[in-house]
């Protein structure tokens, strides 16, 4: 499944209302390591497919959502289940441990 | 343009040099501060020693076979690395390019031991102020640090920040900065969801909404976090090529962890220098 672009004015009906879980990348441009986790994240998409949601959002354009979830550091990666903050992953991460909390 | 620019120049980094000259690289290596193994009084345990050695003739003779060989040796403190498509190093004096770099810094604990730092990592506790800064716009932000490292972490914050302090927390420094100082020993780091406040030893405190670690010299763990390498605690992951998650760069001895030995780090060496040197051709 392609990754979402997921910004302030989707984010109620693509995350919270999601019945998926949703993994949620929190990245800006200019970050050196949000580069790194941005294939991971990809790979991530690609390996479950359709049986979850897979998320972008660019800090920048969308600073109340960065500020909603108190960002402070990115990337970050958050997993929703069920309109509900499951998991915050911070710093780059490992497929395995984001495919551990997700399966 | 370097083909691979080494950080350290311990077993792992002059092992790296070695191999990565010898198949035909342009190698550069970089050191600062103190070696473990300089500090070694005698290592008994490695090959072809009868009656041992001491770990600061060691040192300094892996150091001398590097530049014997032609390889540039400079002592010089890096603070950052870089990637766009090839790798920047900066240290305090300069700007180097390579297409490769290996990280062989000895391991260095990223971590300061104070109560709250683990508690409040990424709800205000940062380890890089060129990712985070951004999110503490018009705050007052403090840098955990003692030396260059700290001012660099400082300048980088201050153009965003409304003030950065820097806390040596208890060590007496000389640093030329306009930063303002604050030498005491610091008690506990406070805060709800998020860092709010600093306690010192002597009992005061002050208001900040964000802490920046930059402890003694920049290490490779250091480097590693801020370019986006996958870290297990304080040692950077590596695959059996002793590459990282960041194509083109590589790390070698203690700071991948393991056996903090130097048999171990002159192996991880030489398959970082030939992988290095595969990886520039």
């Amino acid at each position: 499944m392609s990754v979402l672009k997921i910004t302030e004015e989707n984010f109620e009906e693509e995350v919270m209302k999601s019945d998926k879980t949703v993994i949620v990348d929190f990245y800006a441009e200019w970050c050196g390591p949000c580069k790194m986790m941005s294939p991971v994240i990809d790979g991530i998409a690609e390996e479950l497919g359709d049986s979850v949601k897979v998320g972008k959002v660019n800090t920048d354009e969308n600073m109340n959502l960065a500020q909603q979830f108190n960002i402070m550091s990115i990337p970050t990666v958050m997993i929703f289940k069920n309109g509900n903050l499951a998991k915050t992953f911070i710093g780059v991460t490992s497929k395995s441990e984001i495919l551990n909390e997700v399966k | 343009m370097y083909d691979i620019i080494i950080i350290g120049a311990g077993p792992a980094g002059i092992s790296a040099g070695l191999y990565a000259k010898r198949a035909g690289a342009n190698v550069l290596i970089l050191y600062y501060g103190e070696s473990n193994l300089d500090k070694a009084e005698k290592i008994d345990n490695y090959y072809g020693f009868v009656n041992g050695i001491d770990g600061k003739t060691l040192y300094q003779n892996g150091i001398e076979q590097a530049k014997n060989l032609g390889i540039e040796v400079k002592n010089e403190e890096v603070l950052h690395i870089e990637k766009v498509e090839d790798f920047t190093v900066k240290t305090t004096k300069e700007e180097y390019n390579a297409k490769s770099v290996i990280i062989s810094t000895g391991n260095k604990k990223l971590r300061p031991n104070i109560k709250g730092v683990i508690q409040f990592e990424g709800k205000g506790i940062s380890y890089c102020a060129i990712c985070d800064g951004f999110f503490y716009r018009n705050k007052n932000v403090v840098v955990i640090g003692d030396g260059e490292f700290a001012v660099n972490e400082a300048n980088d914050l201050k153009n965003i920040v409304n003030n950065v302090k820097i806390l040596t927390n208890g060590k007496d420094i000389n640093l030329s900065t306009d930063f303002e100082i604050i030498t005491t020993k610091i008690k506990q780091i406070h805060g709800e969801e998020r860092v709010q406040a600093i306690e010192f030893e002597d009992g005061s405190t002050i208001d900040v909404d964000g802490v920046f670690i930059a402890l003694g010299e920049a290490g490779g763990s250091d480097f590693a976090k801020k370019i986006g390498v996958m870290l297990d605690k304080d040692n950077i992951i590596v695959d059996e090529n002793m590459q990282t998650n960041v194509e083109g760069l590589y790390s070698c001895g203690n700071v991948t962890g393991g056996m903090l030995q130097v048999c171990k780090a002159i192996y991880e060496g030489a398959k970082a220098g030939l992988a290095a040197a595969k990886y520039c051709k």
